[in-house]
């Protein structure tokens, strides 16, 4: 084999206290897709952001094509052609989709005087995007494209640049299912150009569908690096969590019991005509394309959205709340699908976001009493097995499955009876989301009607009881856990042609 | 992954602004030997008591990510308007009553409509206050045709000049305002929200906070405070002046930024406040006592205020 495009040998990174990178190899051949699979904290963020240079390494050595390098900064890596596409996007909303793909990049000229040639900026925009088989209205704002639109054009962005060494932060977070295939049709064509594509990603599947080979960090150290095809999900979970993972989805039966949520011809907005019921002893999973309607019903029944006419009755009583406010007093909680833009206050700390909604159970007087709301918190602590030093310390010191625990224990606090979870395992790692699973299978022997809205088919058929699809607006199906299989649900989600379009 | 804070910016963040006071009162006390007495710190506190009882409903609002522009004219507004009210020949108790409660009902009406335009018309608070502030000092005009509003009854003037023992009675107001806004800040719900508000309004309200309310709320506070701040003013000049208050809205975000406030909200205490209101009132204080030129006096505020949020910029490294 000829020498590989990128070799990272040895690297290390020392945090105060905490060894973040101990002696990493990792490496990557030309029109290969290698992926970097762990769970958070394990690593990968450090080792990517070193390769492109915004984090410096204490020890290693990185070569590009056989030669030494050193990239001391973001520009460093650009110039070799190291392209990272980060989770967060880095578009600039109000720039159009050309003046993002060349930003940067604009001709020297006089300084800033140069007058742009935005002619020639949208040629250049709409010939990279057609190396992606794209075609995009390159005069559109950043802002207004759906996530899946701005992914590509950060991926055109780097293309733009010559772009050698691809590195993709979960680029499938906020796609449907759909869209993904699109992207993976993208990194296809790519890997023909000869481009080195790394792919990190929480959701396993996609690592079998994509990947050529697969390196497994833990806690900083690489435990493996080989072939996709010699594994199998079980094998790299173990690898990632160190043990045996005893099962993904610990589904429990439950005897079903009386409804718990009913909605009736609910319209709102784009949903159209919406019926369902939520039962007890089930998960009720609801799918769909991004942009189908399912974040748009949670809210509408948060109470966060207006309805135009339908009924919902939750627990045999008429639920109409004008507010969460409204919502949250009657019994019903939304785990939001970004917990750190919807649902936490990151200034606040464990006890001070858990306590939130339900102050008034804690006042006496005019006083909220501190004592009882400490103990509160530490109760819940106790019971989510939220893992923190104490209750005081920031949210923004916890992991994201520890960060969502606090939002469950904030719901449990004003004694929900029906919990909506939107992406509850989005970004969280292996471990992490068997125990949120756990929990949910908890709520549902306690009674609690629970709703799980989620973009991971394997999630939604490994613990739903029935699935209802959401496509433009519309549910078009509620597949019982019998008939409900990956194919049954995309030709649902699939259902109306102008779906797609819209979709996004 | 953070890095841990260096040991520097550790003291900086716990005690930063406290220790620059004590610094300060420190080195005055050695420059000046008129600067540590009883009688001219009570002096100071009685000078800071006006922009500092304003800066605590300041607080409120920038702790909610938003700014009131309009405090400055409100001083001036509620002054005259008390004035005025106090010169109608109603009798002695009556008038008291009419007058302090008209200029404190201006205030928090005041506030409310900042509140409502905020939330109802989501016009931005810079743009809302902004607004008021030229609408109230014109008001304060108009009413006064300019002049000022003398020959007040006997007695008004005693409410700022007088003494409860030794101590001023405004620096007696600012305490017990300070006291029960730390109080309503660190131990209630209302104190709590206007946190949660300022951290991450979409948050709270999904949290089912009635944000708008808190953000009314809010402005009326701060309207409120500032109509007091206006009447105890016209008290100590015996008058209403209408031209009272200029620029204060400056000085008090001064302070407020200085305690340690962050303009993006969520974080900051009215202990700071109070610490940043001082910090600035001393440094006025004893720069007169060296006989420092009023002008060059302007220069090194301006600089202080640098140095103290480049100080807070450090500390959240």
């Amino acid at each position: 084999m000829a020498s590989p495009l990128l070799a990272m040998t040895g690297i290390v990174k020392e945090y105060p206290g905490v060894r973040a990178l101990d002696r990493v190899d990792f490496d990557l051949y030309a029109g290969e897709v290698h992926c970097l699979v762990g769970e958070n904290g394990a690593g990968k963020s450090t080792l990517m952001k070193i390769l492109g240079g915004a984090v410096q390494m204490d020890g290693g050595t990185i070569a590009i094509d056989g030669r030494k390098t050193v990239i001391g900064s973001p520009v460093d890596a650009q110039r070799l052609g190291i392209g990272v596409i980060y989770q967060d996007f880095r578009l600039v909303d109000e720039l159009s989709v050309a003046e993002n793909i060349v930003l940067g990049q604009e001709p020297e000229g006089y300084g800033f005087l140069t007058v742009l040639d935005r002619k020639a900026e949208h040629k250049r925009a709409q010939e990279v995007l057609a190396l992606l088989g794209e075609s995009l209205d390159t005069r559109m704002p950043a802002g207004m494209l759906s996530a899946a639109k701005r992914q590509i054009v950060e991926i055109a962005k780097a293309l733009s640049r010559n772009v050698r060494i691809l590195v993709m932060d979960e680029p499938s977070a906020s796609l449907s299912d759909h869209e993904l295939n699109n992207l993976f049709a993208i990194i296809r064509r790519l890997k023909s150009e000869g481009v080195g594509v790394v792919y990190i990603s929480h959701r396993l599947e996609e690592i079998f569908s994509i990947g050529d080979r697969v390196t497994v960090l833990r806690d900083g150290s690489r435990v493996e690096t080989g072939a996709v095809q010699r594994m199998d999900r079980r094998t790299l979970i173990r690898l990632m969590v160190g043990r045996e993972l005893e099962q993904e989805f610990p589904r429990e039966d439950f005897a079903p019991g009386g409804e718990i949520l009913r909605v009736d011809h609910l319209n709102a907005g784009m949903l159209k005509d919406i019926s369902l019921s939520v039962k007890e002893g089930e998960i009720f999973g609801i799918a769909g394309l991004v942009g189908a309607g399912r974040s748009e019903l949670a809210h509408v029944l948060f109470g966060a959205g207006v309805r135009d006419s339908g009924s919902v009755l939750l627990k045999g009583e008429i639920f109409d709340p004008r507010s969460p406010g409204e919502a949250i007093e009657a019994g019903c909680g939304l785990l939001t699908e970004d917990r750190n833009r919807y649902g936490l206050i990151l200034q606040m700390n464990v006890r001070e976001n858990v306590t939130l909604s339900n102050l008034r159970e804690l006042v006496r007087g005019l006083v909220i009493d501190r004592r009882s709301e400490r103990t509160t918190a530490e109760r819940f602590a106790r019971q989510l097995k939220i893992k923190a030093p104490s209750v005081e310390v920031s949210v923004e010191t916890l992991s994201g499955g520890n960060r969502q625990k606090v939002i469950l224990a904030r719901w449990l606090f004003t004694q929900s009876k029906l919990l909506i979870f939107d992406e509850p395992t989005a970004g969280i790692d292996v471990g992490a989301k068997r125990e949120i699973y756990m929990l949910m299978n908890d709520l549902v022997r306690r009674g609690i009607g629970v709703i799980m809205i989620s973009s991971d088919l394997s999630e939604l058929l490994g613990m739903c009881n029935r699935i209802a699809v959401m496509c433009d607006g519309r549910i078009t199906g509620i597949l019982k856990r019998e008939e409900a299989t990956q194919e049954a649900i995309l030709s649902l989600a699939t259902q109306f042609a102008e779906a797609e379009d819209h979709a996004g | 992954m953070p890095a841990e804070r260096s040991t520097l910016s550790r003291i900086l963040s716990d005690y930063g602004i406290g220790a620059a006071f004590v610094l300060e009162l420190a080195l005055f006390s050695v420059l000046s030997p008129h600067f540590a007495t009883v009688d001219n710190l009570l002096n100071v506190t009685l000078q800071t008591s006006i922009t500092a009882i304003i800066a605590v409903g300041m607080t409120f609002v920038i702790l909610t990510a938003g700014i009131d522009l309009s405090v400055g004219s409100l001083v001036a507004l509620s002054g005259v308007l008390t004035t005025v009210v106090l010169r109608a020949d109603l009798p002695v108790p009556l008038a008291y009553g009419a007058g302090l409660g008209a200029g404190l009902l201006l205030g928090a009406l005041s506030g409310a409509v900042a509140g409502i335009l905020v939330t109802r018309f989501r016009i931005t608070p810079f743009i809302v206050t902004l607004a008021l502030m030229t609408i109230w000092r014109g008001t304060a005009f108009v009413i006064t045709e300019g002049r000022p509003v003398w020959e007040l009854p006997e007695g008004f003037s005693e409410i700022a000049r007088g003494r409860v023992f030794f101590i001023p009675i405004p620096t007696l107001i600012m305490i017990v305002v300070f006291a029960l806004a730390h109080f309503v800040l660190t131990r209630t719900k209302f104190g709590r929200y206007v946190y949660a508000v300022g951290g991450n309004s979409e948050a709270a309200r999904l949290a089912g906070i009635r944000i708008d309310r808190v953000l009314v709320q809010v402005y009326m506070l701060s309207g409120l405070l500032s109509a007091l701040s206006g009447i105890l003013l016209a008290s100590r000049v015996d008058s209403g002046q209408p031209n009272a208050g200029l620029m204060y809205e400056l000085d008090v975000i001064a302070a407020v930024v200085v305690g340690g406030t962050s303009l993006f909200g969520g974080r900051g205490t009215v202990i700071g406040t109070l610490i940043g209101s001082l910090l600035i009132g001393v440094l006025r204080n004893g720069l007169n006592l060296m006989n420092v030129e009023s002008y060059v006096q302007q220069v090194v505020v301006g600089v202080v205020i640098l140095l103290a949020v480049m100080m807070d910029r450090l500390r959240k490294r």
